[in-house]
């Protein structure tokens, strides 16, 4: 009955342990933080958990798939720029445009002497096309990265620092061309989505719900991901790449496909910050951010799907309520952290869940421990 | 564009535009020394590389105050006192990051690279704490300033010639080291097979320790010299890591000619085309021109023929 | 301890007996008391913004200090909220939110960077606050809701210029600037001045990524073209290196001219003032500035912030919100923030560091615009000052 219902575990699309844990996270960010948080702060851990979307993508192209990209914050920023595009075009309507010399565009464009709107922003007139855009752009962005360097065999360090040099370029390019993009401002001042006040206490919770049930559909999409095929390969090549290429698989096309979809998932998350927070700016593009999303990640366990989102919680949570109280004290309590992640912690927050959380529950349920995943026990590989 | 200016003016620019690159060049290649042993040779990838530049620049800067304010006679000479200090000082605490944390990961570069994030973010809050968050000027001696003029245009900067020489010093000091002597073949040797080198008894904790040290303390040199060129403040080191990285990786990691020509071929593509172009966009072409062959050529300009 | 510059504008200290009743001064509930009122003081203390904003946050402790030993405003001692912005642009919005929901602040005295203004706007704006920012900025923006301390491009720009072409009969200007937009669009000014108004010409116009450290190459373009006058907007770290490498390069600024409207004392403690001496900056204030307002203002400023400390141009504009914050709400006679809006225009500080300042209908202040030269010691000598206020035009015609 063991081996059966342990072949079955393997095969099903959660494991029971699973389903109580996407529950948990479901009741915390859709129930209890709802309820207990003012509206202040609930739109904090809104802004928090979008980043959580980009965390979650690194679960899967870091975490299972080995691939560390050191420039999510590019797929963030795409997508919160198409979203902002978007307001930005319907915030400058001819109505509330009038004092500029051309009105109906940006105010930065008019203050940049651009007379018309430059052809990239057009389609950002349509929602239904912003929408497919925030989602293809930085997809398609990866697929290009993606292929040209793993097609070529360009992986680990390589390929951390070439995506933070792109994100370097991109970052140059946004604050340079600020007829075009809004320049280090980044682009300010959105008001409505069709109509619909964004920056009222009340938009902001609606926007919670949306963002947080667009978090959990992800959660269940990587999941399917990790419990698929696929995802046993991405582990499989992790740990022995050129095994699984001679055993036939295209390794290049898998790791594509995982850094495709962990780029998607950053888009989505920097459209949803862009709706919370009400701009989008070049500081989102940048290494610094990159790397932090990274911490989250790492904070949380790289293997582990639920640790993204408690990762990136208590990063922020511990960010926010530091630099409140010890603003100076705060690097060295995000350095340190980097530190102990990775020199004490290896699997983070589900490491410590797993090594001593797990065995506790299960002698107090008198059941034998789960057979968790076998890779969270062992330190991961590069 | 050069319509208006006679052939002679023309040519002094050039020769003027030519040194600017060398110089470019010296300054990438200075940056990038210390890492192409640290990560070249151990395949630590160290973010904190800037901070430990700005470290050196922080005990020149030190030195500077110490030594007009004490010994007014002699400043002329304090910068090379401070360089050495820079050096010690820079790989003292490169020996002790390496004990503390790098030996332990050496089996997960990855993991090198967040660790060490999070070591240069202590070190800019700690500069930040102890030197104050404002940038602060390192008073040079009088000798070290000015330029060389040759004719009426060119003009050869004093620091410049400086940053070449000192770079040329320690080029071929790292290459002797490396390739000459007996513990740059250990280092190799550490490299190649960790465990066979181990067993044919090279103390490789020792070795490592010493190759990080000697890393951080290159940095250390360059942070020191940087202060003539650039500014000294808590987060100054990060607008050189990803430049310093560049070079590295197209270099080719693993061998120290690579990273010569690639300093080179990136210093000239920027210098040249920041004169014809304007700077913002020359760096973005620079830095798009090495993504894109580092793509096409992952292994960098020149890469050593081992099976891994 | 402070010192009391301000005797004749003080309050009685039998003031606290015969204060308003805070019913009367404050209708929206905002945080203020019988006997305080709280404000809210937003800034970097850590990241890459930190250097900078460090003086501004100085200085407004200071104005605080003086106003509540002076007797406070309305009576109402000032207590202030210290919120850090982290040099990271969502997390002033957050913080402004904060401080305007949670802690009702009647006032904010904050943001350095335009980036950080534009992301706290929309939430000054939306939460009807009042924001007090202190640097000199690009201009193109006006609002209800922010007192712009500082000066607005064309301020800063238009007389410099006038300046350099009338005292040095300049005739050529190279232009550079830091790759965003405050060097743009000051260059945009700078240049339609240069060929419409002074007929002159632009030889050369360039840009640096933030952070750029190589200037080599514009130098010897510089050397080529040999421009009457250097005109530069260069900021953060790229200035050190710049200035540096000027001086290296064997440019003389005794004998070239340069003009910039970038550095200010602060800067010149990172460049080093061997290295920038004979440089012209072009901004309202000054350290060296020579009046008895000044003078006091800076023994204050020293007292409580040690005497290595400089004073640049924003870290005077940043002394001034608190005090024309408690002038327009004595003159209001109410926090209500309409009501401090509506009364700001032609609010006049006589006792500013700078001299006599008065607030514009749009919210920026009328001031004088000074030309001074950088010395070895960090120091300026103020060589010009206009005679008339310059008049703030945030949205300057034929200068877009």
């Amino acid at each position: 009955m063991v081996i059966r219902s342990k072949s079955a575990d393997d095969t099903a699309f959660m494991k029971p342990l699973e389903i109580v844990s996407i529950l948990i996270i479901a009741a915390l960010i859709l129930v209890v933080l709802p309820a207990t948080l003012d509206a202040f702060r609930l739109n904090l851990v809104g802004k928090y958990l979008t980043y959580a979307f980009v965390a979650l993508g690194l679960v899967l192209c870091w975490g299972f798939g080995g691939i560390l990209s050191l420039g999510q914050g590019i797929f963030f920023g795409l997508g919160g720029y198409c979203m902002a595009m978007y307001l930005k075009l319907e915030a400058s309507s001819v109505a509330n445009t009038k004092i500029q010399s051309t009105p109906g565009i940006p105010d930065f464009m008019d203050w940049n002497q651009l007379t018309e709107l430059p052809f990239f922003w057009l389609p950002f007139k349509s929602l239904t096309l912003t929408v497919i855009l925030i989602i293809a752009v930085p997809t398609l962005f990866a697929f290009f990265i993606g292929a040209a360097m793993f097609k070529r065999r360009v992986g680990g360090v390589y390929f951390a620092i070439i995506t933070q040099a792109i994100a370097a370029i991109l970052t140059i390019l946004i604050v340079g061309r600020q007829g075009y993009t809004g320049g280090i401002n980044g682009i300010t001042d959105l008001r409505t989505l069709q109509g619909w006040d964004i920056r009222t206490d009340s938009a902001k919770q609606i926007l919670y719900f949306v963002n947080s049930g667009l978090l959990i559909a992800c959660i269940l999409l990587a999941q399917y991901v990790k419990r698929s095929k696929l995802g046993r390969v991405l582990v499989a090549m992790r740990d022995k790449e050129d095994r699984v290429r001679f055993s036939g698989y295209s390794v290049a096309n898998f790791k594509i496909f995982a850094f495709c979809l962990a780029a998607a998932f950053a888009a989505i998350g920097g459209a949803m910050f862009t709706l919370q927070v009400g701009f989008m700016s070049p500081s989102f593009v940048g290494i610094v951010p990159s790397i932090e999303m990274v911490i989250y990640t790492a904070v949380g366990g790289r293997l582990s799907l639920f640790g993204a989102v408690y990762g990136t919680l208590l990063v922020n949570v511990a960010k926010t309520a530091f630099s409140e109280s010890f603003p100076e004290l705060w690097l060295f309590g995000l350095g340190a952290l980097f530190i102990a992640v990775v020199m004490v912690f290896p699997n983070g927050l589900a490491g410590i869940y797993h090594s001593y959380v797990d065995p506790l529950v299960a002698r107090l349920t008198r059941r034998r421990p789960a057979e968790t995943e076998q890779p969270l026990h062992g330190a991961p590989a590069e | 564009m050069f319509g208006e200016y006679s052939l002679g003016e023309l040519t002094s620019i050039f020769v003027m535009q030519g040194f600017a690159g060398l110089i470019l060049f010296s300054v990438f290649l200075l940056m990038a020394l210390g890492l192409a042993i640290i990560f070249g040779q151990m395949g630590v990838i160290n973010m904190a590389h800037g901070e430990f530049m700005i470290l050196g620049a922080y005990v020149t800067w030190m030195c500077s105050t110490f030594f007009h304010g004490y010994l007014p006679a002699l400043v002329p000479i304090y910068f090379f006192i401070a360089m050495i200090l820079a050096f010690l000082v820079s790989g003292a605490l490169g020996v002790a990051v390496e004990w503390l944390m790098i030996r332990r990961l050496y089996k997960r570069p990855l993991d090198t690279l967040l660790a060490t994030w999070g070591l240069s973010l202590i070190l800019q809050q700690f500069y930040r704490s102890v030197f104050g968050p404002r940038e602060v000027g390192v008073e040079l001696p009088q000798w070290m300033l000015g330029s060389l003029p040759v004719t009426d245009v060119i003009e050869i900067q004093i620091n410049g010639l400086f940053v070449m020489a000192l770079t040329t010093i320690i080029t071929i000091a790292v290459a002797v080291m490396m390739y000459r002597s007996r513990w740059g073949m250990q280092v190799r040797a550490v490299v190649q097979n960790r465990v066979m080198a181990g067993a044919v008894g090279i103390n490789t904790e020792k070795v490592d320790r010493y190759t990080f040290g000697i890393g951080c303390g290159i940095a250390g040199i360059a942070g020191s010299a940087f202060t003539m060129i650039g500014s000294t403040g808590p987060t100054a080191g990060q607008l050189y890591i990803v430049d310093t990285f560049l070079v590295v990786v197209f270099g080719g990691a693993a061998s120290l000619a690579g990273t010569i020509a690639s300093a080179f071929t990136i210093s000239q593509a920027q210098s040249i085309m920041e004169f014809f172009l304007s700077g913002s966009i020359a760096k973005v072409l620079t830095l798009l021109a090495v993504v894109g062959i580092l793509m096409l050529r992952p292994q960098g300009l020149f890469v050593l023929k081992v099976r891994r | 301890m402070a010192a009391m510059p301000f005797a004749g504008l003080a309050m009685p200290r039998t003031a606290f007996a015969q204060a308003p009743a805070t019913s009367a001064v404050n209708t929206t509930g905002l945080a203020v008391t019988d006997t305080d009122v709280t404000v809210g003081i937003l800034h970097s203390v850590t990241g890459t913004m930190a250097i900078s904003e460090t003086g501004s946050v100085q200085a407004e402790k200071l104005a605080i200090e003086q106003i509540n030993a002076e007797g406070g405003v309305l009576g109402r001692k000032i207590k202030f909220i210290q919120e850090d912005g982290g040099s990271d642009w969502p997390t002033f919005a957050e913080k402004a939110k904060k401080l305007l929901v949670n802690d009702k602040c009647a006032a904010v005295m904050g943001c350095w960077t335009s980036a950080s203004r534009k992301a706290v706007l929309p939430v000054f704006e939306q939460y009807n606050g009042m924001l007090y920012y202190p640097t000199f900025y690009e201009g193109l923006e006006q609002s209800k809701n922010v007192i712009y301390t500082g000066q607005e491009a064309t301020q800063q720009i238009l007389a410099g210029l006038d300046w350099v072409a009338k005292e040095k009969g300049a005739k050529t200007f190279y232009l550079l600037g830091s790759d965003y937009i405050w060097p743009r669009t000051s260059n945009k000014i700078a240049r339609k001045h240069i060929e419409n108004v002074l007929k002159t010409k632009v030889v050369g116009e360039e840009y640096f990524p933030l952070g750029h450290t190589q200037f080599n190459s514009v130098i010897n373009k510089i050397k080529l073209t040999k421009p009457d006058v250097i005109y530069a907007i260069i900021v953060g770290g790229s200035n050190v290196a710049f200035y540096k490498q000027l001086k290296a390069a064997g440019i003389d600024l005794n004998k070239q001219t340069l003009m910039t409207i970038s550095v200010t004392e602060d800067e010149i403690d990172g460049i080093g003032g061997e290295n920038i001496a004979g440089a012209y900056a072009c901004m309202k204030y000054f350290q060296s500035l020579d009046n008895a307002n000044n003078k006091q203002f800076v023994s204050a400023f020293k007292k409580m912030w040690g005497d290595k400390t400089v004073i640049g141009d924003v870290t005077q504009a940043a002394y001034l919100g608190p005090w024309l914050w408690k002038l327009t709400v004595e003159k209001a006679g109410s926090f209500d923030i309409d009501k401090v809006a509506e009364a700001s225009a032609g609010v006049e500080f006589k006792q500013a560091p700078e001299g006599y300042v008065k607030i514009h209908p749009n919210h920026h202040l009328w001031s004088k615009t000074r030309v001074g030269r950088a010395r070895p010691d960090g120091q300026y000598d103020v060589i010009y000052e206009t005679a008339e206020l310059m008049e703030p035009d945030p949205f300057p015609k034929g200068y877009q």
